[in-house]
């Protein structure tokens, strides 16, 4: 069977690992290749950096990092933030990675979407979509949350599939950092209208929230920063759980 | 060691030289006929669509060299299904080297296409899997599948039971990425690169 995935999320600025770790036997916490290597060891599934850079000598810096990533992991991963055009993909791909995540641009120029998927196939594009809830409804925001957009979560999630996303990443803004549980009810109507996968962000705190979102909000994979960052959660141990609890995972 | 992979703008290479310069090879990205021939073993990657695929074998005729290599040769993903006699996708004709046809996943009780992720594969045989375990992890990506048939070498279950992969003289093909399998991935590598 498929097993449930458990994605760790990592940003990234400047080349280096930001936000704060703790896992033990670590040279170089803030060595991005040093900290997938570590977290590919304890069985994560999945690897998510997340360009923050804000400066464009600085971005340069994340070809030299996805080429290393790809040198030493031997599991996939993808690359997210700024990629603004077919250009930027393409240099991500021949550098090394195996998805990249669209956000802000795809609002911004849909087509864009349409574009990645017929030129590197649909596996290599992962949609990503914050969202947050404004008079009951799920509004899809930009620019790392700052700015609301006209779009609806699941229209722009149908649009997006149709466009050609791979996978659709769901960050809800009203769970993300309050470590209560992921946004199961609107994961889980995601999950049933879109025949493409769907990873859950924003809300794990337990690591029951883990059980929750697969068997309640239907996610095919999960996604988290600091429970794993921090130590609050082991990935060994959160694997063990979910296999008791009659999750398929890869253990 | 000397291992080709065989180049024709077929997506992520970056991580199966990788992977090989782990296992201490020297790989060389080349669609030149005479070092293809001339490697000790070859790696047929593939990521894509079938069609467009086909079409860049034919530009550079690789479609009239792949099935006359001697070599071990490790068809890996679209290169495994295009080591097969014909695609359902775009309705695509391929190389015939394993009499069989690749066909579109129907999904069965809603499961997403495609298929991507951890699956586990078993039935395994072929020195490819020396060592490793019956129902082992490794990560795959696809909307289509080769079924199972007296080629195969190992199965999966999504949807059906379909082949993970097939093996056939000096031809083997995985339908996941052992490059991207971890540890398991890298003993099947290591594997092919014994034969």
């Amino acid at each position: 069977m498929l097993a449930k995935r458990i994605i760790a999320c990592l940003d990234v600025k400047d080349g280096q690992t930001v936000k704060g770790v703790s896992f033990e036997n670590l040279r170089y916490a803030g060595d991005p290749v040093e900290l997938g290597k570590a977290y590919s060891e304890q069985g994560v599934d999945e690897l998510v950096y997340l360009d923050i850079t804000a400066t464009n000598e600085g971005r340069k810096q994340i070809y030299s990092l996805v080429e290393s990533v790809a040198k030493n992991l031997s599991i996939p991963f993808t690359i997210g933030g700024g990629i603004t055009s077919v250009e930027d993909a393409e240099n991500l791909l021949i550098h090394g990675a195996d998805k990249i995540s669209v956000n802000s641009a795809a609002v911004r120029n849909p087509q864009l979407v349409s574009d990645l998927a017929l030129k590197f196939g649909k596996q290599f594009v992962v949609v990503a979509i914050d969202a947050k809830t404004i008079d009951n409804q799920w509004i899809v925001h930009t620019h790392g949350g700052k700015r609301p957009t006209e779009k609806e979560l699941f229209s722009w999630a149908r649009e997006m599939e149709d466009r050609g996303a791979g996978e659709i990443l769901f960050t809800s803004m009203d769970h993300d950092g309050h470590q209560t549980g992921f946004a199961n009810e609107a994961l889980a109507r995601l999950s049933d209208m879109l025949s493409i996968p769907v990873i859950a962000s924003g809300g794990a705190g337990e690591m029951e929230h883990f059980k929750d979102v697969f068997n309640i909000g239907k996610a095919d994979a999960a996604l988290a920063a600091s429970i794993f960052h921090f130590g609050k959660i082991a990935i060994p141990d959160l694997k063990r759980y979910l296999a008791a609890n009659n999750i398929n995972v890869r253990v | 060691m000397k291992i080709a992979i065989i180049d024709y703008k077929a997506g992520n290479i970056k991580s199966v030289e990788a992977a090989l310069q782990r296992l201490g090879c020297q790989t060389v990205l080349t669609k030149s006929h005479d070092i293809i021939k001339s490697a000790d073993k070859v790696i047929f990657p593939g990521v894509g669509n079938a069609g467009a695929a086909m079409e860049a074998l034919r530009a550079e005729k690789l479609d009239a060299l792949i099935p006359t290599l001697r070599q071990p040769v490790l068809g890996i993903c679209l290169g495994m299904q295009l080591m097969c006699r014909h695609s359902e996708e775009e309705d695509t004709d391929a190389l015939g080297i394993f009499d069989v046809d690749v066909v579109k996943f129907v999904p069965k009780n809603g499961e997403k296409i495609p298929q991507m992720g951890w699956n586990q594969i078993f039935g395994l045989r072929t020195p490819l899997y020396d060592g490793v375990g019956e129902n082992s992890f490794v990560y795959f990506v696809h909307s289509y599948m080769v079924p199972v048939f007296d080629g195969t070498a190992a199965t999966c279950d999504y949807t059906v039971q379909f082949s993970a992969s097939i093996a056939k003289n000096n031809f083997y093909g995985t339908q996941f990425h052992p490059e991207k399998s971890g540890v398991v991935g890298h003993k099947i590598l290591e594997n092919f690169l014994k034969i």
